[in-house]
């Protein structure tokens, strides 16, 4: 395998893993902001807890993700920039008020009164950043031409993203989010009736992603319909994702939650490497592939080793972060 | 507002926010590491009570850190992408090795901050100094790529033809990096310690729980004075990395307009561009060359000799040099009378409290001040010498509306987070004197329903 191959490899397992994890906390926000029923407060308590130790660490992967972009495929990464700019601006609002108002409204020893009602801003920031994430990875699929004039991307910055299916992507990714959040949090609790409420809302959402993955088949273009999904994988990739999200329907059913966490996990890692082998080669279609911007070899071999280097002391720390919080009482 | 200048301010805004928090970042842990040791090694339950109360205002600022770091990563892109299509292979290490930095630092935070309960006191104290090492060295490896900017190496290929080949090690140890590490880190810690300092004293002369602000105003003020007192040497090695590598940043920074031996120091003054003078400068004799060369009679190179289409805005350059140096003097005087008082181990009194007051922005002011002088120092280039800033700027149009966008939400974040920081500070001693407090008693108000 190439270098170049082997560091979009990494990129793909950090979107993965942003995606499990982070994903999962914006997922946690829009329960916050639905939060409904005589637990109302338990339920916002429950998320709040569960998110609070490992948000930051959840979030370096996005930036992980991002420097390699730069360091190994520049001109992909100012291509995005440049066609992409108000989509990426509108997801970096809403980490903004996101992370912030999270920590804000935990640590305000008045609890959001007088004027510091941040709670709210949390909740709603979470429906922007999955929704602009989602655009954004719907419009790699198309429309990034290098204009040989300049030899920069061809754009007048919005028909890349302002249309059907990047929107629907947008909608997509953020009731896949809630549906992971809502897995997580039936396993975070005892409380029978607390995971009870989750139940419901993880059936609920599942019910969303089916409908919003629905939508964007039905909008794609026939650029991503065919051009972009006629890789051999793709059939046994979506076969896979369908098994594994009956199982974790019938899992949560039947209330086996471990299991239902398991297979929610399965199905959003094969619903990402599916959209990746659906993208291969193009890191932007079509202009930009990935071996036609990586970066000279003398800066790959290096990056490779560092982050071989850095993955034995970082994936020790990490799962002795999530031993320390995620660690049932109990359990 | 042309699209350049708005992207030039929404960088040099977003930069000049999260420097405020990316210091605290850096120097707290260590003030938390110093209380957390005392306490175990005392046993005094008030350093536990210190260092928990310094978590909190650290946990805040951290968050709004790690924010508008993500931020600046995207904008790099977002303003500037033709730059890092240059770029970015070239300064790729120590930005990726930036991203386990701050994947430590973020893990033992974590641990620190919620895990007191949950490890043992030796894993909670080894994180504390995880999370140090781990800021300080993100911060480090984010200066190298800056100092690259400043003093580019390591690569062959110009910006039209992209980066051909690459020594990722020498470009991230190029000739500025070290002086821009070791001056910045030391600014960090000064800064810092000075403004929890200021907090501190402020709590006692109000009188309010002596016995919690007195030790930590004296670790606080400690860190601060050392640093302060590095402060001086390592902004000379920046000086002369400077007059070496970049001679029209030197002579920006001094309003220096003539090439001469035996140049004077200015202390004011104003550069007036149009005629090519400094008016109004206090000058030392052969002080300049003597701390630009290390010899009072070498020769300094002036503004005229570099065509004006390759000149920083001088004045801007000077008046923020002069902030910088000014502040530094200041902070050496309040940390000598500090040091007087503890050799003599009196009581600090209340003007000198007062003082400390006072002194509390100082080195907010000079790092700020000191970022302007080096960044528009650069000034036309984005890279010294190679890329100019106005050929890397973005073709996206109406730049000006995200520079108002984000520049609203960080007022908006920045007041929030003072009144916050209030509440957390000032609410607990407040409680504590007008009857039972919730917020002091073991883990905090805020984990309760
Ligand atoms: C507490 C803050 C603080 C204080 C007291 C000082 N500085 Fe400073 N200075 C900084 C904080 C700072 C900074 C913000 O950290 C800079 C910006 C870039 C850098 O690496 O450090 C800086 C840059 C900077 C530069 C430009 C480096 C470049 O462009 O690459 C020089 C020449 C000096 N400083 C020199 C001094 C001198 C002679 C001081 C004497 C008192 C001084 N500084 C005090
Ligand atoms: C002199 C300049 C800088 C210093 C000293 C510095 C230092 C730091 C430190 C110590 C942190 C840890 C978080 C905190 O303490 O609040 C941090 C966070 C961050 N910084 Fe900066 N930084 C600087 C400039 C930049 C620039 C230019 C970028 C982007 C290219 C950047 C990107 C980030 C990111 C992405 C984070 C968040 C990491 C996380 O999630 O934990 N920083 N910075
Ligand atoms: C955190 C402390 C920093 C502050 C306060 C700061 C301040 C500034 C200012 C005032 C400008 C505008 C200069 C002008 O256009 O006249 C600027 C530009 C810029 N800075 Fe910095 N800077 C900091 C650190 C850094 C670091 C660590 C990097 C990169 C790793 C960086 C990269 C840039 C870039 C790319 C520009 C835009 C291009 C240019 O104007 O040259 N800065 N910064």
């Amino acid at each position: 395998m190439t270098s170049e191959l082997m560091i979009a490899g990494v990129m793909l397992v950090a979107l993965v893993l942003y995606t499990l994890t982070g994903g999962a906390d914006f997922g946690g926000g829009v329960w916050q902001l639905l939060a409904w029923g005589p637990r109302k407060g338990a339920q916002r308590r429950l998320v709040d807890d569960s998110i609070k130790p490992i948000w930051e660490a959840n979030h370096v992967w996005l930036i992980l993700l991002i420097v390699l972009l730069f360091v190994c495929f520049p001109t992909a990464f100012a291509a995005v920039c440049i066609a992409l700019h108000l989509p990426l601006a509108l997801m970096l609002v809403g980490i903004v008020l996101r992370g912030s108002a999270f920590v804000f409204s935990h640590y305000d020893p008045l609890r959001g009164r007088g004027a510091l009602r941040w709670g709210g801003v949390f909740a709603v920031s979470s429906l922007l950043t999955p929704i602009t994430l989602g655009v954004v990875l719907g419009a790699l699929g198309s429309g990034f031409d290098v204009d040989p004039a300049t030899g920069l991307v061809d754009t007048d910055f919005v028909s890349e993203w302002l249309a059907p299916y990047p929107l629907a992507v947008g909608l997509f990714t953020l009731a896949l989010f809630a549906f992971l959040a809502a897995v997580y949090l039936v396993n975070e609790t005892d409380d029978p009736e607390l995971r009870a409420d989750f139940r419901a809302r993880a059936l609920g959402s599942a019910v969303a992603v089916a409908a919003t993955a629905s939508l964007a088949y039905l909008v794609a273009p026939p650029v991503i319909r065919h051009d972009l999904s006629a890789s051999p994988w793709a059939t046994p990739l979506h076969l896979a994702t369908g098994l594994v999200a009956v199982a974790a329907l019938v899992a949560l059913w039947t209330r086996r939650d471990g299991l239902a966490r398991a297979s929610a996990m399965a199905q959003v890692t094969l619903i990402v490497v599916g959209w990746a082998v659906a993208q291969y080669p193009y890191l932007a279609y079509p202009g930009y592939t990935i071996a036609g911007t990586a970066a000279p070899a003398s800066v790959l071999t290096p990056i490779l080793v560092a982050l071989a280097v850095g993955g034995v002391v970082l994936f020790p720390s990490l799962a002795y972060l999530f031993v320390v919080f995620k660690r049932r009482p109990g359990a | 507002m042309t699209d350049l200048l708005a992207a030039r301010a929404q960088m040099a805004m977003s930069l000049a926010f999260h420097i405020l928090f990316a210091i605290v970042g850096m120097a707290m842990p260590l003030l938390m590491v110093i209380a957390e040791r005392r306490h175990r090694r005392t046993g005094d339950p008030i350093y536990r009570e210190l260092s928990e109360r310094w978590a909190k205002g650290t946990a805040i600022m951290f968050a709004v850190g790690a924010v508008s770091g993500t931020v600046l990563s995207f904008e790099l892109g977002l303003l500037w992408p033709q730059f890092m299509a240059f770029a970015g292979p070239i300064i790729g290490m120590p930005f990726s090795l930036e991203g386990f930095a701050f994947f430590l630092e973020a893990i033992f935070l974590g641990i620190f901050l919620y895990g007191r309960d949950r490890v043992s006191p030796r894993v909670h104290l080894f994180s504390g100094v995880m999370v140090l090492l781990a800021g300080t060295a993100s911060a480090a490896f984010v200066l190298c790529a800056n100092a690259w900017m400043n003093t580019p190496a390591g690569f062959t290929g110009d910006p039209a033809t992209g980066a051909t080949s690459v020594e990722p090690f020498a470009a991230m140890w190029n000739p500025a990096a070290f002086s821009e590490v070791l001056h910045m880190t030391c600014a960090a810690f000064a800064s810092v310690g000075f403004a929890v300092a200021g907090i501190h004293a402020a709590m006692l002369l109000r009188g309010v729980r002596r016995e919690l602000h007195r030790p930590a105003l004296k670790i606080a003020l400690t860190v601060g004075a050392v640093f302060a007192l590095l402060q001086p040497i390592t902004g000379d090695v920046a000086a002369k990395h400077v007059a070496e590598h970049q001679p029209i940043k030197l002579a920006a920074m001094e309003g220096h307009w003539d090439t001469e031996r035996g140049a004077p120091f200015r202390i004011f003054g104003w550069p007036d561009e149009q005629a090519e003078e400094t008016r109004w400068a206090l000058e030392i004799p052969y002080l300049l060359s003597f701390l630009a060369h290390g010899d009072p009679h070498a020769e300094v190179v002036g503004l005229k000799d570099f065509p004006r289409d390759e000149r920083p805005p001088v004045a801007v350059v000077h008046v923020a040099f002069q902030i910088m140096v000014g502040c530094g003097l200041a902070m050496i005087a309040v940390a000598g009378l500090g040091a007087t008082f503890a050799a003599r181990r009196r009581e600090l009194p209340d003007w000198y409290l007062r003082l400390l007051v006072v002194s509390a922005p100082l080195g907010v002011i000079a790092i700020e001040a000191g970022w302007t002088v080096t960044e528009v120092g650069r000034q036309p280039w984005i890279v010294q010498g190679i890329l100019r800033t106005a050929d890397a700027v973005t073709p996206t149009p109406h730049l000006v509306i995200p520079f108002l966008t984000f520049t609203g939400l960080y007022v908006l974040l920045g007041v929030t987070v003072i009144v916050l920081l209030r509440r957390v500070v000032f609410a607990a001693d407040r409680d504590k004197k007008h009857g039972p407090s919730n917020m002091l008693s073991g883990t905090s108000a805020t984990e309760a329903p």
